[in-house]
């Protein structure tokens, strides 16, 4: 017997989980669960990369109150910032060679790169997920061209690949939606073949699970066999590669913009631009437009990652670090058998204890 | 002398998500030279993680109190409690060996064998690498490897799995140790293999006076192989007393119900007599509800290589109210016809009619109108559930999937029904399946097989991964649901003394083929083939006295028959 089983034994005697009350559902929510979950540098890490992740979505939020000024001003009332103007008091972050002002910049472009991650993460689930699903569930020819086509796409660079679909889908055009959707579109597509492989290979192990079959045997329509037991029993992962795609995200949308297939500055704000724009201050000493931009796609991109990585130690028994008492403690878990055990996990009103007169048939000291 | 092992007061807790948790609590046990000590209970009651102390394997999550202490041959004395890593690992193999209840998963399937013995042998002291071989050479024949010569140089996949299990016997014992600890060592064997086994260990312990601590849930090997028998319950030690005794007078409370809950052969035989008395005239010429024809079923084989026949031209018929028991060892293709029936494997050849509709060439249309008046049940109780669905949901989708109710919420108050019907309380509709035990789980599956009220009910191995006394109980259970409604039956079980609890009739299957079939009393009492003699001289029987006899019978077959 391993500690893996001892564990199951021990929650199978204590109370349901889903009964413990008030909040238990806040408690049980993916991120939520994992922080209560964890302990040590795990732990440290899982919130050092909340608070990055909060504080993006926070600044993405509320850029309009923010930011000092738009992403495309280029003079207030006092006249024209001028270009590559150091911090001051006005210009925090100082002025790029365009003339714009740093700090609004990356103030905005946190709305831009949000955009970008929610679109791309959210599109590629939804087809990714179906996808595998029906091929998992299917198998067959329609599988086996489906998996080709993945691992086709894998295949690709997938900077090479999001560049094509960038130009095709933007067609040169660069409004601000039309910007955020072709760099959300194109990254879609490097993303779907990791959520269908993910989905595929659960769907495929869940099918030949016991459960799946006893629906079989029911006569169960395929349909309901797919949304109500392998769907739902499939996504456990997804969570994880979520948060790892959104950091993904963030570093493709900034690799487009740095090539130039982003979006323009007169449309959307955008890092990866910016720090392309700025690659010839760096030479001259002009440290202040090319820092924040980078810092900005740093910061992003570790926070999510951090996240991700977290949950996907903590998701496995083996890597999660629990806390050690100092001495043996604890009370012995009930064991799956004895009637008087079952007897009492079935009348939780009416304990053993309380009915001396009716002696145990197995005499157990439980 | 004294004793080669000697707990004292030891007590081990996991840290869990759940916080900590107990598994053993203060228990106190001596090993003595040249014995064999069994350790018993069920699952969970702390009979491993006390062994596993024994040789320090307890993982990193494991907090520890008290003392092991083992004494080597040369007397050296080693507290495995407190010892530093680097003593503990000179311990091992030398003083103290175990042996794994997995052959093949123990056995490293890149390396020969011989390299495999050698590499303990080198661990402890400088040996060269003709004598590692010469020494691993012996110790295989020690263990009745035939030719070991030459075995020595194939790697794992190429021996079964009872020689398997004689090879990782061969690296516990290889250096000699005063103890061995076997976890569950035929637990995944057939009952044929496992006699071959426990005849291997009785043998060694003989030869070489290497004392064994055997933990087993297995009464029938207790009884076989013990000398002293130590019964665990919930982390403590309940009692501690020579075989014979126990079985004769055992004193706790618990080592009664739990001998009492073993299942015995012969047990069944009135029973089905009575049954069989009771039925109306006429009664044998009547359409039975499944009917197989030189049933074969094919797997189909891939890369060029053949197609596996899993079952190979079986004629059966299952009369209505009537349950029959199917037995094999794993291979036999027991499972393939459970499966065939319910329509998850199709028929390649033959004909298999159940309730009415052929199944060869069925397609899931021809099925709509056999499907709800079908039950099954599955082996493990732990995976027949969606985990994500209440107990209530589960045992309603049969009900919402054919229209009986519209969804879950009002199917509750025949669900709940059910429950009561399989002694479950209402409230454990609203349980998740992972807050059931083992033994509830799968009277909820009964629940959910019987929600329809089906004519016939498969049930495949429904109680091989239950503990004894909780098998007992649902068998109790399951015996009294079918008198009370009437339905016909496939039992499907490896362990004979389950299937004569409840069978009308026996029938024996051997890979893939039929070898005998007919009521209890006449396959168990006077068997015609020698394979069903064999098998049922390889069922270990729970009593030492009996068994001891029992075995002598078992060795004069094997002589007559080779």
């Amino acid at each position: 017997m391993t500690a893996g089983e001892i564990t199951s034994v021990g929650t199978a005697g204590a109370a349901p989980e889903h009964v413990e009350g008030r909040g238990a559902w806040l408690k049980k929510l993916p991120v939520v669960h994992q922080l209560r979950q964890s302990v040590g540098l795990q732990r440290g890490m899982l919130v050092a990369g909340i608070v990055l992740t909060v504080a993006f979505v926070l600044v993405a939020v509320f850029a309009p109150v923010l930011a000092p000024f738009g992403w495309s001003q280029l003079r207030d009332l006092d006249g024209a910032f001028g270009a590559q103007q150091p911090p001051s008091a006005e210009h925090w972050f100082g002025t790029t060679v365009g003339g714009y002002d740093v700090l609004s910049r990356v103030v905005w472009g946190a709305r831009t790169a949000l955009l970008v991650v929610l679109v791309a993460v959210l599109s590629s689930i939804v087809v990714g997920v179906l996808l595998g699903l029906v091929s998992g569930y299917f198998g067959g020819w329609l599988d086996r061209v489906l998996v080709v086509i993945a691992d086709a796409v894998y295949a690709f660079p997938s900077l090479l690949l999001a560049i094509l679909l960038a130009i095709v889908i933007s067609g040169g055009q660069s409004s601000m939606w039309g910007g955020i959707l072709a760099a959300a579109l194109s990254i879609t597509v490097v993303f779907v073949p990791q959520y269908f492989r993910v989905v595929r290979a659960e769907v495929v192990r869940i099918k030949a699970e016991a459960f799946v079959d006893s629906a079989r045997v029911l006569g169960t329509g395929h349909w309901r066999i797919m949304t109500r037991h392998v769907l739902r029993n499939s996504t456990r992962t997804l969570p994880l590669i979520v948060t790892l795609n959104a950091s993904e995200a963030i570093l493709t949308l900034a690799g487009l913009g740095f090539l130039g297939f982003g979006i323009e500055p007169t449309a959307a704000a955008e890092w990866g631009y910016d720090l392309q724009r700025s690659l010839s201050d760096v030479t001259s000493g002009i440290w202040w437009t090319a820092l924040f931009p980078g810092l900005a796609i740093v910061l992003a991109a570790m926070g999510m990652t951090l996240v991700g990585e977290s949950l996907n130690d903590l998701a496995d028994p083996r890597l999660r670090s629990r806390a050690r008492s100092g001495q043996v403690s604890g009370a012995v878990a009930a064991t799956a058998v004895g009637e008087s055990v079952e007897a009492d996990a079935s009348d939780p009103a009416n304990p053993a204890a309380a009915e001396p007169r009716e002696p145990n048939p197995k005499g157990d000291d439980a | 002398m004294s004793a080669v092992a000697s707990i004292t007061d030891l007590a081990v807790s996991f840290a869990t998500d759940a916080g900590p948790v107990r598994a053993v609590d203060g228990v106190s046990l001596d090993v003595q030279p040249g014995e064999v000590l069994a350790v018993v209970g069920e699952s969970g009651s702390g009979k491993t993680v006390t062994a596993k102390t024994i040789l320090g394997l307890l993982p990193e999550t494991a907090t520890t109190s008290g003392a092991v202490v083992l004494t080597g041959r040369d007397g050296a004395t080693t507290d495995v409690v407190a010892v530093s890593a680097a003593k503990l690992r000179q311990v091992r193999g030398r003083d103290v060996a175990m042996v794994f209840q997995e052959p093949s998963s123990v056995l490293n399937p890149v390396y020969t064998v011989g390299w495999q013995i050698a590499e303990g042998i080198r661990a402890h002291g400088d040996v060269s690498k003709s004598e590692a071989r010469r020494r691993a050479v012996e110790v295989l024949g020690t263990v009745g490897i035939p030719d070991p010569e030459h075995r020595v140089d194939h790697y794992p996949h190429q021996f079964s799995g009872g020689q398997k299990q004689r090879i990782v016997i061969a690296m516990a014992l290889v250096l000699n140790p005063g103890l061995i600890v076997a976890d569950e060592p035929t637990t995944a064997l057939d009952v044929t293999v496992q006699a071959e086994i426990l005849d291997l260990l009785r043998h060694l312990r003989d030869e070489t006076g290497t004392a064994i601590v055997l933990i087993t849930h297995n009464m029938g090997v207790v009884a076989d192989l013990a000398d002293r028998v130590a019964v665990m319950y919930q982390g403590k030690l309940v009692e501690q007393a020579p075989v014979g005794d126990l079985f004769a007078d055992p004193q706790a409370d618990y080592t009664k119900a739990l001998l009492k809950a073993v299942p015995r052969v012969g047990e069944g035989t009135a029973r089905a007599v009575e049954r069989a008395a009771a039925r109306p005239e006429g009664w044998a010429g009547s359409e039975p509800v499944v009917r197989a024809e030189g049933l074969t079923i094919t797997y189909p084989g891939r890369f060029r290589q053949p197609a596996f026949t899993a079952v190979d031209g079986v004629d059966l018929a299952i009369r209505p109210g009537e349950v029959l028991g199917l037995v094999g060892e794993s291979g036999s293709g027991k499972t393939t016809i459970a499966r065939a029936i319910a329509g998850l494997t199709p028929v390649s050849g033959g004909s298999l009619r159940v309730l009415g509709t052929e199944m060869r060439g069925a397609k899931g249309r021809d099925l709509k109108a056999m499907r709800p008046r079908l039950g099954f049940v599955f082996q493990d109780p732990a995976t027949s559930f969606n985990p994500l669905l209440t107990i209530a949901e589960c045992v309603a989708e049969p009900l919402v999937v054919h229209g009986r109710a519209r969804n879950p919420e009002a199917a509750r108050g025949r669900v709940d029904e059910l429950l009561e019907a399989v002694q479950l309380p209402r409230s454990y509709g609203d349980r998740f399946p992972h807050e059931l035990s083992g033994g509830q789980r799968q009277r909820a599956s009964l629940a959910r097989g019987l929600a329809l009220d089906p004519e016939l009910l498969v049930a495949d191995e429904p109680t091989s991964a239950l503990d004894v006394s909780v098998q007992a109980r649902v068998l109790e259970l399951f015996a009294e649901l079918q008198k009370e409604l009437g339905f016909a039956c496939l039992f499907v079980s490896h362990d004979l003394a389950v299937v004569d609890l409840l069978a009308d009739r026996i029938a024996v299957l051997y890979r893939g083929h039929l070898v005998e079939e007919g009521t209890g009393a006449e396959v168990l009492g006077a068997p015609r083939e020698t394979y069903t003699k064999q098998l049922l001289a390889s069922l270990p029987v729970p009593d030492p006295a009996a068994q001891a006899e029992h075995r002598e019978g078992l060795r004069s077959l094997r002589a007559s028959a080779g």
